[in-house]
C-alpha cells in the first residue's frame, strides 16, 4: 500500500490507473494491494500526515480496522505500524534527540497509544454511565490527532532546543522515574493529575473512535525500538507521562518568565498555550496560509484527486468524518516559526516520499482542503448543508483566497438553500392525563392496587419534578437522591401488581416529555441560525463566540458522537437502571415493541388517500404535502426515541463494562444464539419487510437507534450480525446514490445515521470487511403499484439536523475559526451556564394571544380522550379537502373560464400590451381567489359542525362539543384557504419572477400558464400565445435540446417547487422567451405533465 | 389578599401572644386596621393551630390531667355558676375547646369506667345537653363558644365557609359561561384525585393554562400551603396539568413561584380569563339552559347544609 502510494506520488504510476482501479468495483486489479486496504491506509496517511497542524477540534480518526492490523503483522516500507510504540520510548533518551527532529519529536510524546491498544483499552465501560462509557475513548482518541495534547508536546519543545535546559532533569528524566520530587520546581499550585486532555469531569464524552491514526515521529532510529508489550501501556501509564508533562511544563514557564530572550532564540514554536493550563500566551501569531508558500502542489493534488475518489466512490466509512476532517485542515492554526526554506529543507532532506511533510504546514492544508471542497461541491453534499455552514464556509477568508471560485458557488447554495424554520411544538402539559377510561378504579382488580397506584402516580412526579430541580447540582447523584423511592415505588408496584400501569404511564410520560426535538439546543440553534446568518462575518465572531459559550458546554465535539440520552432522557434512562426491576422492564419492553411496530406500519401519506385516485390527489399535493412531512416527522422523532429506548432496555442485561475476552465472546454466543432464539424484535425481519416496502426511511433511522444500544456480543449474533450487514450494504448503496438530486435528502438522512451507527465501538469494525452479505437489498420491488415513502421528499433539512445533531460541528468548527476561539482557547470553548436576569413571569406575559389560542386548543385536548383528538383532526382534515374540491368545481372553474377569455380577448387586440394584461387578470384572479377563501370557510363552518356531531359519542357534553366543532371548522379552513391562498392567489410564484424578469413579458406568462394549467385550463389555450410567424420559430436542434431540458424539469409534478427552486429552468426562459417556446412547450409536454 | 413574606411576619409576630378569644382578635383588627379581618382571623388561626400542636402534649400527661380534673371538680364545687373551665383553660393557655374535651373524657371515664368513644365524646362536645352533669355541660358549652379556633363550632363554620366558597366559585364561573366538573361528578366518574372544579374547556389565566381550580377558604402559608402542594395541587396537577388555587383569604406572595410549572394562586376569581375564542361567540345560547339546571342543583346541595350554616351565625 505504502509502495503503491508512493510511487503514485513519485509518478511512477498513472494515477488514472489507481482512480480506474479506484473506481471499478469488480475488476481486481493489477495491483497487489487490497482496495479495503489502501484505502485506510491512505486515510490514516493523511491524518498522521496533518497531526500536527490539527489542534482544532477534536480528533477525526476513521475506523479504519484493516489498516493497523494488518499494517502492524506485515510492517510494511516506512513502518508507520510501528512508530506507534515509538513514543512511549520518548522520555528514556530523549536528550540525545538530535536537534532536526527535536520539535516532532517532541510533539508527539506520550500521545497516541497505536491502533492495537483498541480492543483492550479503547473499549469504554458501557453501561455504568455515559461519561465512564466513552472514557477511554474520547481521551485517547482526543489525544491522537488534534486535542490539546499535541500542543502540549508541542511546548515541551523548547527547553528541549534552548541548550540550557538539556541538562534539567525535570526536561528529561530517565526512562519510567518516579514523579520527580518537587523540590526542584517552584513551588506552585499543585496541578490536579487527571490526564491532561481528558474531558474535564462534567464534560460529556467528545469522540468515539475506536482508532486512532499514527503519530508522526519521524526520528528514524527511534521506530526500530517499538515493542508490541510498549504498546499496551495502561493508563497509569499515561497518566503518569501526563503528570510528568505537566511538571515540566510549569518549569518550562518559570525558565521562560526568568530568560524571556532564550524564548526568542527558540527555533520552535515558543507556545501556544492550552487552555487548559490557563494562561495565554500572545507573542506567537499564528501564520496565516496563503497560495503562494504552497510547497509539494503536485503531490498534493495526487492527493486530493485520490482522497476524492475515495470520498466519491464511496470507500470512506463515513463521508461525514472526511468533511469534517477536511474542515479541520481548512481551519487549522498552524504555529511553525520555521522559516520555509528550512522547512523545506527538512522535509525535503527525508529520502523516503511518504515521510516528506506535505501536510505540515498550514498553506498545503488549506490548499489541499479547499481542492478537496471544490471537487466534492459536485457532489451535492455541501450544498445541502445548512444555510449558515454555508454561509461561515463561503466568507472564510482562506477560501476566498485559495479558490474566490469555490466562494462564489458557496455564496450562490447559500442562496439556494431551504432552510425552514417551523415553530418548535409547544411543550407547556408535561403531565399525563388521567383517563377515566383507563384509569379508573374499574381497571384495577382491588381497590388496594387502585389506591397504591395512585400514590405511585404522584411519587413518580415527585421524583421527577425533584430531578429537574437538582440533577444539574454539582454532586448530585440520582442513586442516593431518589434510588429509595423509586424502589419503594418498584416494591409497592410488585405487591400490587400494578406495573402495566406504571409501565404505560412511564411511557407515556417519556413520549409527553422527550418526544419534540431537544428545546435545549435545536429551537436555539434554528433561531440562530437565522439571526446569525443576517450578521455578516465581523460580528458574527464576537456574537458566535458567546453565543457557543452560551449554548453549547463542550466545544466542537466531532462528527460522529456517542449515543446519549439527551435532556430528560436521562432521567428515564436512570429510573430504569436505578429500578432495575424486571417485571416492570419486560411491560416496558413489551408495549415499546409494539408501539413501535405500530408506528413502523403507520400511513404517512394524508389518511383518506386511496392508491389510485392519483389525479385528484395530486391536485392536493402541496398543501399536503407540508403536512405529511410534519406527519412523518412526528412519527419518525417518536419511532426514534421508543427504539432507542427499547433497545437500553433489550441489551442492558447483557451490558458488560469492556469488550469480552474472545473466549468469553465465543462462550456468550453459543449461549445467546441457542438461548435468545427469540430476540425482542424481528430486527431482520422489520428491515427486509420495509427495503421490500420502500420504508427505509422510516425504519432505518429508528432500527439505528435500537441497534446504537447493542452490548459488545449483540453484533456478533446471527440475526444482529445479518441486520448490521443489510445496513451496510444499505449505506453503500446510498451513499453510491448520492450524486443524484431526488429525495436528496432522505438519503442523506439514511447515510449520516447509518455513518454514525457504523462508528459507535460496539459495532466490530471488521463489519466493513466482510463481503458476506451479497444479499441485494434492493432488488426486490416485491410489492408493486403502492409508492414508498422512500421515493417521497419526506426529509427536510430540520428533521435531519435534529435526528443528526452532529451535522452542526461543521457550523460549530467555522465558527469557532472565525471567532478565534480555537486558537485562543485550544478548541474548548467555556461553558457560560445563562442566569435570567428577567423577572420569571416575562416570557409568559409576552406571549402572544394567538399562540396563548394555540396552547388553549392543545389544552382541551389534553384532558379529553384521545379518540375525540383523533376524530376532529380526522373530520377537519376531509372537510377541508371537500371545500378545496368544491370551490374547484365551482368557483374556480368560473374563474379560470374568466381569466381565458380575458387572456383571449386581450392577446386577440393588435396592440396588446402583455405585461399589463397579465397584471390586471392576475389582480383579478387574486381578487376572485379572496372570494374563493371566504367561502371556503363558510363551507366549513357549515359542514364541520354536522360530521362532529355524528361523530362524538352522545354522551359528549354540549360544551366540549361546541369546542370541537369549532375546533375543527378553524382547522378545516385553515387547510383549505391553506391550499387555495397557495394556488389560487399564488402570489407566491409571480412575485420573484416578475421582478427577476421584469422586461420580458412573455416570461411572465410563463408561470401564470402554468398556474392556470394547474387550475385545468385546457391547455389549447397556450397555443394562443404561440408564434404568430414563421419567423418567430428557432431551428430545429435548438428547439429540440430545449425541449428536452424543459419536458425534464415539466415532467416532475412539482412544478412549483421547480419554477422556484431549478435555476435550470429560470435560464430556460430567460434565454428563450418567446412565443414559440410556448407553442413547444404545450404540445410536447403537456401530456405527459398531464399523466 | 396577597401580602409580602414581611408583613406576614409581622402580622404572626404579633399574634404570638394573643389568646382565641374574641377580645383578642379585635386587638388584632384594631392593630392591623388595613388588613381584612378574614385574612388576620385565618392567620392568626392557623398560627394558633401551630402554638397548639406544639404545646398540647404537656397538657396530655396522664398526671396534667388529674391535675386539671381535680381543680375543675374544686372550683366548680365552690362556684357552681362561674365558668371555671374556661377561667382553667385561659390561665394554662390552652385552647378552651381543647381543655373541655380532656375534661370531658376524663369525666366520662370516671361514669362508665372505661375509655369513652370518640363519637360519643364529639357529639357531647357538639351538644352539652347529653352530658349527665349539668355544670359540667355548663361550662363545656361556655368553652366550646368561647374558641375560635378549635371546637365543633369552629370546625362546622370552616366546613360552612368552605362551602361558600366553593359556591362562590362556582357562581363566578357560570357568570363567565364556563362549563365545569364539580367535585361530585368527578368522583362518580372514578377519577382518583378531585379538585374542586375541572374546567371541560381550559382557559389561562394571566397568561398560564388552567384546567382546573382549587377553593381554599383559608390563608396560604407556607407550612399549609406546602402540605396543600404535597397532598393535593401536585396530584391534581400529574393529572390534569396545570391549575389555579384560590386562596381567598390571602396568602404569602412569594409562594407563587410555580406558575410556570402549572400551579397559579389567586386571592380571587381572576378577572382577565383568555378563552378559546371561537367557543365563546357561539356557546352561550345553546349552553345556558343545561347549565342553569346543574346550577339549580348546586344551590339545593348548599342549602341543605344551611342548618350548619345557620348555627354559626
Amino acid at each position: 500500500m505504502a509502495a503503491l502510494l508512493e510511487s503514485l506520488m513519485l509518478r511512477k504510476v498513472d494515477i488514472n490507473t489507481v482512480l480506474g482501479w479506484l473506481k471499478d468495483s469488480f475488476t481486481e486489479p493489477e495491483f497487489t494491494v487490497q482496495k479495503l486496504e489502501f484505502v485506510p491506509f491512505l486515510l490514516n496517511f493523511l491524518r498522521e500526515q496533518s497531526s500536527q497542524v490539527l489542534t482544532n477540534g477534536p480528533a477525526t480518526p476513521a475506523k479504519t480496522p484493516s489498516f493497523s492490523d494488518k499494517l502492524a503483522g506485515r510492517s510494511t516500507s516506512s513502518g508507520a505500524g510501528s512508530r506507534s510504540a515509538s513514543r512511549v520510548q520518548l522520555f528514556s533518551p530523549a536528550p540525545s534527540v538530535s536537534p532536526g527532529s527535536e520539535s516532532e519529536a517532541a510533539g508527539p510524546s506520550g500521545l497516541t497509544v497505536g491502533g492495537q491498544l483498541r480492543h483492550e483499552g479503547g473499549r469504554g465501560d458501557l453501561h455504568s454511565n455515559e461519561a465512564g462509557r466513552w472514557e477511554a475513548g474520547g481521551r485517547r482518541s482526543a489525544r491522537g490527532v488534534g486535542g490539546g495534547h499535541t500542543r502540549m508536546g508541542e511546548q515541551v519543545s523548547p527547553p528541549f532546543a534552548g541548550q540550557l535546559n538539556l541538562n534539567n532533569l525535570e526536561d528529561f528524566p530517565p526512562v519510567g522515574s518516579s514523579p520527580i520530587s518537587p523540590a526542584t520546581s517552584k513551588p506552585s499550585r499543585r496541578i490536579n493529575p487527571t490526564p491532561v486532555s481528558g474531558d474535564r469531569p462534567h464534560s460529556k464524552p467528545k469522540t468515539c473512535f475506536t482508532s486512532t491514526p499514527f503519530q508522526k515521529a519521524s526520528s528514524p532510529l527511534l521506530e526500530t525500538e517499538a515493542s508490541d508489550g510498549l504498546m499496551t501501556a495502561g493508563s497509569s501509564m499515561r497518566l503518569k507521562e501526563e503528570r510528568e508533562l505537566l511538571k515540566r511544563e510549569k518549569t518550562k514557564r518559570a525558565q521562560q518568565v526568568a530568560s524571556p530572550l532564550l524564548s526568542a532564540l527558540d527555533p520552535c514554536t515558543p507556545t501556544k498555550t492550552g487552555a487548559r493550563t490557563g494562561s495565554k500566551v500572545t507573542s506567537d501569531m499564528p501564520t496565516s496560509p496563503e497560495p503562494s508558500k504552497v510547497t509539494f502542489s503536485s503531490e498534493l493534488d495526487v492527493l486530493v484527486e485520490l482522497y476524492c475518489t475515495c470520498i466519491s466512490e464511496n470507500l470512506v466509512p463515513n463521508i461525514f468524518l472526511e468533511l469534517f476532517f477536511v474542515m479541520q485542515l481548512l481551519t487549522s492554526w498552524a504555529h511553525h516559526t520555521h522559516d520555509n526554506e528550512e522547512q523545506k529543507s527538512l522535509c525535503a532532506a527525508n529520502t523516503e516520499v511518504l515521510e516528506r511533510c506535505y501536510l505540515r504546514q498550514v498553506h498545503n492544508c488549506v490548499y489541499f482542503a479547499v481542492k478537496v471542497l471544490e471537487n466534492q461541491f459536485q457532489w451535492v453534499l455541501i450544498a445541502h448543508l445548512d444555510k449558515c455552514t454555508l454561509r461561515l464556509l463561503a466568507e472564510n477568508e482562506r477560501v476566498a483566497c485559495f479558490s474566490p471560485d469555490l466562494r462564489d458557488r458557496l455564496t450562490q447554495a447559500q442562496d439556494r438553500s431551504t432552510a425552514k424554520l417551523s415553530p418548535s411544538a409547544s411543550t407547556f402539559i408535561h403531565s399525563v392525563p388521567f383517563q377515566p377510561a383507563t384509569d379508573n378504579r374499574s381497571n384495577f382488580f382491588s381497590d388496594k392496587a387502585f389506591h397504591t397506584f395512585k400514590k405511585q402516580r404522584d411519587v413518580f412526579y415527585e421524583v421527577l419534578r425533584e430531578w429537574e430541580d437538582l440533577h444539574k447540582e454539582p454532586g448530585w447523584s440520582f442513586d442516593a437522591a431518589l434510588g429509595g423511592r423509586i424502589r419503594g415505588i418498584m416494591s409497592q408496584l410488585t405487591s400490587a401488581g400494578n406495573h402495566s400501569h406504571f409501565a404505560r404511564l412511564f411511557l407515556k410520560q417519556l413520549v409527553q416529555v422527550c418526544k419534540g426535538p431537544r428545546p435545549s439546543s435545536s429551537s436555539v440553534d434554528a433561531a440562530d441560525a437565522d439571526l446569525l446568518g443576517m450578521l455578516g462575518a465581523d460580528s458574527l465572531g464576537r456574537l458566535k463566540r458567546l453565543e457557543e459559550r452560551l449554548i453549547q458546554p463542550h466545544g466542537v465535539v466531532g462528527p460522529c458522537p456517542p449515543p446519549s440520552f439527551p435532556g430528560h432522557q436521562e432521567f428515564f434512562r436512570d429510573f430504569i437502571q436505578t429500578a432495575s426491576c424486571c417485571q416492570l422492564n419486560q411491560h416496558l419492553q413489551d408495549s415499546l415493541c409494539q408501539q413501535l411496530l405500530q408506528l413502523d406500519e403507520v400511513s404517512i401519506l394524508s389518511p383518506a388517500a386511496p392508491i389510485g385516485d392519483g389525479e385528484e390527489e395530486e391536485e392536493e399535493e402541496d398543501g399536503d404535502m407540508e403536512q405529511q412531512k410534519q406527519r412523518f416527522s412526528s412519527v419518525l422523532l417518536l419511532a426514534r426515541l421508543l427504539a432507542k429506548f427499547l433497545g437500553f432496555i433489550s441489551f442492558f442485561p447483557y451490558q458488560t463494562s469492556g469488550r469480552p475476552s474472545r473466549d468469553i465472546q465465543e462462550t456468550s454466543v453459543a449461549l445467546r444464539s441457542k438461548v435468545t432464539s427469540l430476540p425482542v424484535l424481528d430486527v431482520c425481519a422489520v428491515l427486509n419487510n420495509s427495503i421490500r416496502r420502500k420504508r427505509t426511511i422510516l425504519t432505518v433511522p429508528w432500527l439505528v437507534e435500537f441497534l446504537s444500544m447493542l452490548d459488545f456480543i449483540g453484533p456478533l449474533l446471527l440475526c444482529y450480525r445479518t441486520t448490521l450487514g443489510s445496513l451496510l450494504l444499505l449505506y453503500r448503496f446510498d451513499s453510491a446514490d448520492l450524486s443524484e438530486e431526488m429525495c436528496y435528502l432522505n438519503k442523506l438522512l439514511l447515510v449520516s445515521v447509518l455513518g454514525w451507527l457504523f462508528q459507535i465501538p460496539v459495532i466490530p469494525e471488521d463489519i466493513f470487511l466482510t463481503c458476506e452479505f451479497t444479499a441485494a437489498v434492493r432488488e426486490a420491488d416485491g410489492v408493486t403499484g403502492s409508492a414508498g415513502l422512500d421515493c417521497i421528499p419526506l426529509v427536510d433539512q430540520r428533521l435531519l439536523y435534529t435526528c443528526c445533531p452532529f451535522l452542526g460541528e461543521f457550523r460549530k468548527l467555522l465558527a469557532a475559526f472565525v471567532s478565534g476561539s480555537t486558537a485562543r482557547s485550544g478548541g474548548i470553548i467555556r461553558k457560560i451556564t445563562p442566569t435570567s436576569a428577567e423577572l420569571k413571569d416575562t416570557p409568559t406575559a409576552m406571549r402572544s394571544q394567538q399562540k396563548l389560542q394555540v396552547d388553549l386548543e392543545q389544552a382541551f385536548f389534553h384532558n379529553q380522550p384521545p379518540s375525540l383528538r383523533r376524530t376532529v383532526e380526522f373530520v377537519a382534515e376531509r372537510v377541508g379537502s371537500n371545500a378545496v374540491k368544491h370551490m374547484k368545481a365551482t368557483l374556480v372553474r368560473e374563474l379560470v373560464e374568466r381569466g381565458e377569455k380575458m387572456l383571449r380577448d386581450g392577446l386577440e387586440s393588435p396592440n396588446s400590451n402583455a405585461s399589463m394584461l397579465n397584471e390586471s387578470i392576475c389582480a383579478r384572479l387574486c381578487e376572485a381567489g379572496l372570494e374563493a377563501l371566504a367561502k371556503a370557510t363558510k363551507y366549513c363552518d357549515e359542514k364541520s359542525p354536522e360530521a362532529i356531531r355524528v361523530l362524538l359519542p352522545d354522551e359528549t357534553t354540549p360544551t366540549v362539543l361546541t369546542t370541537s366543532e369549532n375546533i375543527t371548522k378553524r382547522l378545516a379552513a385553515e387547510k383549505a384557504c391553506g391550499w387555495l391562498s397557495a394556488n389560487i392567489t399564488g402570489s407566491e410564484i409571480k412575485t420573484p419572477l416578475r421582478s427577476r424578469f421584469d422586461g420580458f413579458t412573455v416570461t411572465e406568462l410563463v408561470p401564470f400558464l402554468l398556474h392556470l394549467r394547474r387550475m385545468k385550463i385546457n391547455y389549447t389555450y397556450l397555443v394562443a400565445v404561440g408564434p404568430r410567424t414563421d419567423d418567430e420559430l428557432p431551428t430545429g436542434s435548438h428547439l429540440r435540446t430545449l425541449i428536452h431540458r424543459v419536458g425534464d424539469t415539466l415532467t416532475c409534478r412539482k412544478v412549483h417547487e421547480y419554477i422556484r427552486q431549478t435555476p435550470v429552468l429560470d435560464l430556460l426562459i430567460f434565454v428563450c422567451m418567446d412565443h414559440t417556446l410556448l407553442l413547444f412547450f404545450n404540445l410536447y409536454l403537456v401530456p405527459d405533465f398531464y399523466i | 389578599m396577597r401580602l409580602s413574606r414581611a408583613e406576614y411576619k409581622e402580622i404572626v409576630r404579633w399574634t404570638d401572644h394573643l389568646r382565641p378569644t374574641r377580645q383578642c382578635m379585635k386587638m388584632l383588627k384594631d392593630r392591623f386596621p388595613h388588613h381584612s379581618q378574614s385574612t388576620l382571623l385565618s392567620i392568626f388561626s392557623l398560627e394558633y393551630q401551630k402554638r397548639i400542636k406544639r404545646t398540647i402534649s404537656m397538657h396530655r400527661s396522664p398526671a396534667d390531667v388529674e391535675r386539671y380534673f381535680q381543680r375543675y371538680l374544686s372550683e366548680a364545687e365552690a362556684r357552681p355558676t362561674a365558668p371555671v373551665l374556661l377561667e382553667l383553660a385561659n390561665e394554662m393557655d390552652l385552647s378552651p375547646a381543647l381543655m373541655a374535651r380532656i375534661i370531658l373524657d376524663r369525666f366520662l371515664q370516671d361514669v362508665d369506667g372505661g375509655i369513652p368513644s370518640k363519637t360519643v365524646l364529639n357529639s357531647m362536645l357538639k351538644e352539652p345537653s347529653l352530658i349527665p352533669d349539668q355544670i359540667l355541660a355548663n361550662n363545656i358549652y361556655q368553652c366550646t363558644i368561647n374558641d375560635c379556633c378549635y371546637g365543633p363550632l369552629v370546625d362546622c363554620i370552616k366546613h360552612a365557609i368552605g362551602q361558600e366558597h366553593e359556591v362562590l366559585l362556582r357562581d363566578k364561573l357560570k357568570e363567565q359561561n364556563l362549563s365545569f366538573l364539580d367535585e361530585n361528578q368527578l368522583r362518580t366518574m372514578g377519577y382518583d384525585k378531585t379538585p374542586d372544579i375541572i374546567l371541560e374547556v381550559p382557559v389561562a389565566v394571566e397568561g398560564h393554562i388552567v384546567h382546573w381550580i382549587e377553593s381554599k377558604a383559608s390563608f396560604g402559608d407556607d407550612h399549609s400551603h406546602r402540605t396543600y402542594l404535597n397532598e393535593q395541587f401536585w396530584s391534581y396537577w400529574n393529572r390534569f396539568g396545570p391549575g389555579l388555587v384560590i386562596y381567598w383569604y390571602g396568602f404569602i406572595g412569594e409562594l407563587d413561584c410555580q406558575r410556570d410549572r402549572g400551579i397559579l394562586l389567586k386571592d380571587c376569581f381572576p378577572t382577565d380569563i383568555v378563552t378559546l375564542c371561537h367557543a365563546t361567540q357561539q356557546e352561550r345560547t345553546p349552553e345556558a339552559p343545561k347549565e342553569d339546571k346543574e346550577w339549580k342543583k348546586g344551590i339545593r346541595r348548599v342549602a341543605d347544609e344551611k342548618p350548619g350554616k345557620k348555627l354559626n351565625v
